[in-house]
């Protein structure tokens, strides 16, 4: 026999005690860890997103919603092209690279897809997939382009995170994306015909969960061609330095290219990025009130079970047990609650996390295995707080009082 | 000698009124005496009881147990006392409901962190010694009242005390069991030499004391062998 047996036992002969003061813990730890597995994914799905559009400025006809940009329909407005050269011979500084694009929804065969023209050397494939896929070209000459640094920051470490040009897209040749190409069963080296023009597929881009999975890229200046829209393009993605955009990049475009919409991509992610925020907070805030309210919990638990076992505290005490000795079995037992509720609390709520994951927040959710040890610390910590003044009454209490129940 | 009270004085207060539950009570008690406590509800045996090994704190009056003075010692040397020297047993057998037998009898050995095997080894002798090796694991509900006052003697002296305290031990029984329990602490009295001091208001309980004290309003008005 020893004292933590002696807590043991009690804890399984009074079972459905031990599963109520489990349940306030439990529940709320599991909430905490069903809300953090949820907001943590996110994040790491918007720092992915962020660099897998690279661009971070986007130059739009005056009229034209990002919809139009994304939808691309046969009538959606147009720009000069001529306003790269204007961006280029101004003195604005912070733009590290332009890429023009030309976006029309266009029918191959009876499939609807979308055909994008762009520039090889200068469309910024900071993409990571496309990347990965064979696509590298020279590095892009930027200003301040993300580093490894703030990749790391983003949660991704790869070195291939550096921005780099497409070489060449030759004439006659074009990349397809995931989507489409499974959508038209194409094949690296395969041939389309799109509005009559043969085009060799020279590579099939990697899924990467945007919508250039549903497009076909070719070169800028055949597309222009073959859709009748010359000197023309849908939009100019900008890679503006992140401190220039700070300090005002976008006011200096605007004023040079006053009929044109211009917006950051970013402010659309940022938009994410609040959210994510706001459900830190919302977290924050209730890590403090399940400290409180399982603190709170836990002690009227204890409390409960020291008055309940006055007597077997007396009879200890009348035998020899030191105040250390109660002290050593209420915090055992608060220990073990701590334990087991942030066990089971961390269990439950990444078994909810990746349940509704993908109900609530649409992206799908995996156990953060670190959660399990902050669980169990938080867990232990609300308990051993909210037990510590119940076992410090009960280690207090004078032994023949008890004793004279009887 | 292996106990003495000398001049002991414990007074409560009580509705504005000052009371002497022990009104400077003096006794001696030597090693292997059988001593019974008798006196009518209210005397001050209880009192006596508890204020010896410092359960209760005196007013004044000084006790020696094994020659030392413990009436103003620590809450912790008179802790470590109780667990090493003493046995205490109650007349409502003061087990502890949800631990079995044997375990229940483990207990002091448990605060003495004797270890596990030597605990069980000592556990089953003593539960043996007093007749009930065949309900070691049985809870305490499942038992007869005899049988658990037999099991609040064996947990009173696996630790080898020097003394036993017993409060009223017959007090929740009939005669037959009654006398069963006085035989034993008779014999455990006789066998292992040591000294019992038994608070009753059983007439019959009191004449196993070689030593009787007798107590009225908190005074010894009788002393004797």
């Amino acid at each position: 026999m020893t004292i933590l047996k002696l807590v043991l036992i009690e804890l399984w002969k009074r079972k459905s005690q031990l599963i109520t003061g489990l349940l306030a813990i439990t529940l709320g730890i599991a909430v905490i860890i069903a809300i953090q597995s949820v907001s943590v994914v996110s994040e790491r799905n918007v720092a992915r997103n962020l660099d897998n559009l690279g661009a971070n400025i986007l130059v739009l006809p005056q009229g034209a919603s990002i919809d139009d940009y994304y939808t691309s329909d046969i009538d959606a407005p147009t720009l000069p092209m001529d306003y790269v050269e204007r961006i280029l011979t101004s003195t604005i500084a912070g733009v590290d690279n332009m890429s023009p694009k030309l976006t029309r929804r266009v029918k191959v065969g009876d499939q609807s897809v979308v055909l994008t023209g762009i520039l090889p050397k200068s469309e910024i494939a900071s993409k990571p997939l496309w990347q990965s896929s064979g696509l590298l070209g020279a590095e892009l000459k930027t200003t301040c382009a993300p580093n490894q640094s703030a990749n790391k920051s983003h949660g991704l470490e790869d070195d291939k995170l550096k921005r780099k040009a497409i070489d060449t897209l030759n004439s006659k040749d074009c990349l397809a994306g995931s989507q489409v190409a499974k959508k038209l069963r194409l094949s690296t080296n395969g041939r389309i015909n799109i509005m009559g023009k043969e085009f060799n597929v020279v590579k099939i881009l990697p899924e990467t969960g945007t919508v250039d999975d549903d497009r076909i890229f070719a070169n800028l200046h055949d597309v222009q061609q073959l859709l009748g829209i010359e000197n023309q393009v849908s939009a100019i993605e900008i890679m503006g330095c992140c401190n220039a955009i700070s300090e005002g990049l976008l006011g200096q475009l605007r004023n040079i290219l006053p009929d044109t919409r211009i917006t950051t991509i970013g402010q659309i992610v940022s938009t994410q990025i609040e959210t994510n925020q706001l459900m830190k907070k919302v977290t924050l805030i209730m890590l403090i009130i399940i400290f409180f309210v399982g603190g709170i919990s836990i002690g009227n638990y204890i409390w409960a079970n020291v008055n309940e076992r006055k007597r077997e505290i007396g009879i200890l005490r009348m035998m020899g047990a030191k105040r250390s000795i109660i002290y050593k079995m209420f915090l055992l037992k608060a220990l073990i609650l701590g334990v087991g509720g942030g066990f089971l609390g961390y269990l439950l709520g990444t078994f909810a996390g990746v349940i509704l994951g993908p109900y609530l927040a649409g992206i799908v959710v995996k156990p953060v295995y670190i959660y399990l040890l902050w669980s169990v610390l938080f867990s232990v910590a609300i308990s051993l707080a909210g037990s510590l003044f119940p076992t410090y009454l009960a280690a207090k209490f004078d032994p023949h009082t008890n004793l004279q129940e009887d | 000698m292996i106990l003495q009270g000398e001049n002991i004085l414990k007074q409560y207060h009580h509705k504005g009124e000052m009371i002497n539950a022990l009104d400077h009570v003096s006794f001696k008690v030597n090693k292997g005496d059988f001593v019974t406590v008798t006196g009518p509800s209210g005397s001050g045996k209880s009192t006596l009881l508890l204020a010896l090994f410092g359960l209760i704190r005196l007013t004044s009056g000084n006790i020696i147990f094994d020659g030392k003075r413990i009436d103003n010692i620590s809450d912790r040397q008179l802790t470590e006392i109780r667990k090493k020297s003493v046995g205490y047993i109650l007349q409502s057998f003061a087990l502890i409901p949800y631990l079995t037998t044997i375990q229940n009898v483990m207990i002091p050995l448990a605060l003495e962190k004797v270890p596990g095997k030597e605990q069980v080894k000592r556990a089953r002798e003593i539960l043996e010694y007093v007749g009930l090796s065949d309900r070691m694991e049985h809870l305490p509900r499942e038992i007869s009242a005899g049988q658990q006052q037999r099991i609040a003697i064996a947990r009173s002296i696996i630790h080898r005390p020097q003394i036993i305290m017993a409060d009223e031990p017959t007090g929740n029984l009939d005669p037959t069991l009654s006398l069963e329990i006085l035989e034993f602490l008779k014999k455990i009295n006789r066998e292992n030499k040591i000294t019992i001091i038994m608070v009753t208001h059983s007439p019959v309980a009191a004449e196993y004391g070689t030593m009787k004290l007798h107590l009225n309003e908190g005074k010894i008005m009788e002393s004797g062998k």
